[in-house]
């Protein structure tokens, strides 16, 4: 008899891990923190990508706009799926899309702007990619929304679609 | 003379004194870096990790010892950029309680059936 309970419980022991994990596989192995309060952007002086000038984060996201905070990089090869999307985004006048680059040869991000288009009403540069950890992120791509108050209303992870382009026109509503 | 040698003495201690100031600094750093996960990569800290990600993290706790900030102020800046995960040492909260306390009930409850089982066998 205690035999038998001592077989059920490991059996169902067993059972109960592997349910567990392999449950566990189905599941993002990206990690993004939940939160519902909205951040505030960091404040920060970061370097003009054409002008080479030194522009503060109060200037930058000075207007009413919706501002849109793309991370891009022209080695990153989602970022070159993502930009016919941006592109379109640009294309609303109350949407400002602002481009960082980041860690990236200033040559290629050039050639990669030429090739492609620009829908950056800016674009700043991450030479060290320290300003893109003090905005919380992960690597490239990862785009930002951010209200005229300057707070993060949400922020998406790797290259931009065609769904998250509507999503992001109902902000403007 | 005696003023040459009192610049020697002024200046080897100042050296001195430098160096050891950077290398609690680095000391610093590099336990911080230790407790901070790298959240793109698998299993590795910051510290171990040469990823993009981990070497703007470790720019980034070196500005931030440069600026004065504590050990606690960065891993609360950290957390808030990142969320608890980026700690290796997860809070007390509502989701890690199970965590901190299954050990410690584990723990009483093998010393309970010791403790037992020690009196029985005395009897």
């Amino acid at each position: 008899m205690k035999n038998r309970i001592y077989l059920i419980f490991t059996t169902s022991f067993f059972i109960f891990c592997f349910v567990i994990f392999y449950k566990g596989l189905n599941n993002s192995n990206i990690y993004t923190p939940k939160s519902d309060a909205k951040k505030n952007i960091p404040t920060f002086i970061a370097k003009d990508f054409y002008s080479k000038n030194k522009i503060s984060s109060e200037k930058i996201f000075s207007n009413n706009d919706l501002h849109v905070l793309n991370i891009w990089a022209s080695w990153c090869v989602p970022c070159r799926e993502e930009h016919s999307i941006l592109m379109e985004l640009s294309k609303n006048r109350l949407i400002k899309v602002i481009g960082l680059n980041y860690k990236d040869n200033l040559n290629n991000a050039q050639k990669f702007i030429d090739e492609l288009g620009n829908p950056y009403s800016q674009i700043l540069t991450d030479k060290d990619g320290t300003l893109a950890i003090e905005f919380g992120a992960y690597g490239v791509p990862e785009t930002f929304i951010i209200d005229k108050d300057r707070k993060i209303l949400k922020k998406f992870i790797g290259p931009l679609n065609k769904k998250i382009l509507k999503e992001i026109e109902l902000y403007l509503k | 003379m005696k003023i040459l040698k009192l610049f020697l003495i002024i200046f080897i201690l100042n050296n001195f004194s430098q160096s050891e100031a950077s290398e609690k600094s680095e000391e610093l750093k590099n336990k911080i870096l230790k407790n901070i996960r790298c959240l793109i990569c698998q299993g590795q800290s910051v510290y171990d990790s040469e990823s993009d990600f981990a070497s703007s993290i470790k720019l980034v706790v070196e500005k931030k010892i440069n600026e004065g900030l504590t050990e606690v102020e960065i891993y609360k800046f950290l957390k808030e950029k990142y969320g608890q995960w980026i700690l290796y040492e997860p809070e007390l909260s509502k989701n890690t309680y199970i965590l901190w306390l299954l050990p410690m009930l584990l723990f009483l409850l093998g010393g309970a059936i010791i403790y037992k089982n020690l009196i029985i066998k005395k009897k």
